[in-house]
């Protein structure tokens, strides 16, 4: 074999194809062998406490499958919020000496835009715990 | 079974035998991989052995796992209080076979300077078999690191068969202990007799 040549009606993609499957085998052979070995060979001594769901020790209360409430994303933009405003506070602070009128002024703007967000959420009534 | 002599004359032309059974205890006494579970100071010194000065990693057992699903030995560091007892007792349950136990300090091992007090499990051997038990207050870390070396000569040399077999190959032994309740005033049962009974005293 000298080149690779193509057959005239050989698909073009044939060679995609097989290097895929020589790709997932190559990650399912691995796992097929770890599972194999644990089927066959692992001594197995399952018990109410070894399947119950792992709590750190403490019995395990409920299900897993709980609902989280989706409310919760309003706290994390609340937290975003004043996670960014530190961000850019930081070296507005730093530089504070050095900057321009305008610069001073977009960065305001900046502030007054993050802090309406903060009093919407709290006409909202979402800062309070409930 | 081949000799011990013939072996040593083998190996040193470069001939290595063994059985199936010294290949098995070899790969898992290197292997000992120990819950994070730190109760109290011991488990300072647990760190620092675990850490590149004291290096636990040439041992094998520097793979402290987060999860008792993934580990085989579980190192109690510290004082089990009556309160943690039988969460520690749950997670030795949920470790996989086969399991070690080492008591590290001497309150794990007896309550130590705790002894006389009243929240205090009086050594966590009332619950679970103990392997290895390391004294100190705290042990340093050497002697964490020969507790280690204890239990890979111990499982290194159990048989694979016979009636002295490890309790996982042994399908008859419950991997499972049962894990005290709180009572009104002790725990509930105050030990599990199946692994430890008190000594008895006679007046002479």
């Amino acid at each position: 074999m000298g080149r690779l040549t193509m057959e005239p009606n050989q698909n073009p993609y044939l060679v995609l194809v097989l290097l895929m499957v020589a790709a997932v085998g190559f990650a399912l052979t691995p796992l097929a062998a770890a599972w194999a070995w644990a089927h066959f060979f692992s001594p197995r001594k399952p018990g109410q406490d070894k399947n119950d769901t792992y709590e750190c020790g403490l019995a395990s209360k409920g299900d897993a499958w709980i609902h989280f409430r989706s409310e919760y994303y309003l706290y994390g933009i609340i937290f975003l919020v004043f996670d960014v405003e530190t961000i850019f506070l930081l070296p507005f602070a730093v530089s504070f000496t050095g900057l321009t009128v305008g610069a001073f002024v977009a960065m305001i703007i900046f502030l007054v835009l993050l802090v309406e967000g903060l009093v919407w959420a709290w006409r909202k009534g979402f800062l309070t715990w409930r | 079974m081949i000799d011990e002599g013939l072996k040593s004359e083998l190996q040193k032309q470069g001939v290595y035998v063994t059985s199936l059974q010294e290949l098995y205890n070899w790969g898992r006494a290197n292997s000992v991989w120990p819950l994070t579970f730190g109760l109290a100071c011991c488990a300072i010194e647990m760190m620092a052995a675990s850490m590149s000065r004291f290096d636990l990693a040439r041992f094998g057992a520097e793979v402290f796992r987060p999860s008792p699903r993934q580990a085989d030995l579980m190192i109690v560091a510290g004082t089990v209080t009556k309160k943690m007892a039988p969460l520690v007792v749950r997670l030795y349950n949920q470790m996989p076979e086969p399991k070690y136990v080492i008591a590290m300090g001497a309150c794990a091992i007896s309550g130590g300077p705790f002894k006389q007090g009243y929240n205090v499990l009086k050594g966590i051997d009332r619950y679970l078999p103990v392997d290895v038990a390391i004294p100190g207050c705290p042990p340093r870390p050497e002697a964490l690191i020969h507790a280690i070396m204890t239990l890979q000569e111990k499982i290194r040399n159990q048989d694979l068969t016979g009636p002295n077999r490890p309790r996982h190959l042994n399908a008859e032994v419950d991997g499972e202990y049962p894990v005290p309740a709180y009572g009104e005033h002790d725990l509930e049962p105050p030990k599990n007799p199946e692994v430890w009974q008190p000594p008895i005293m006679t007046r002479k």
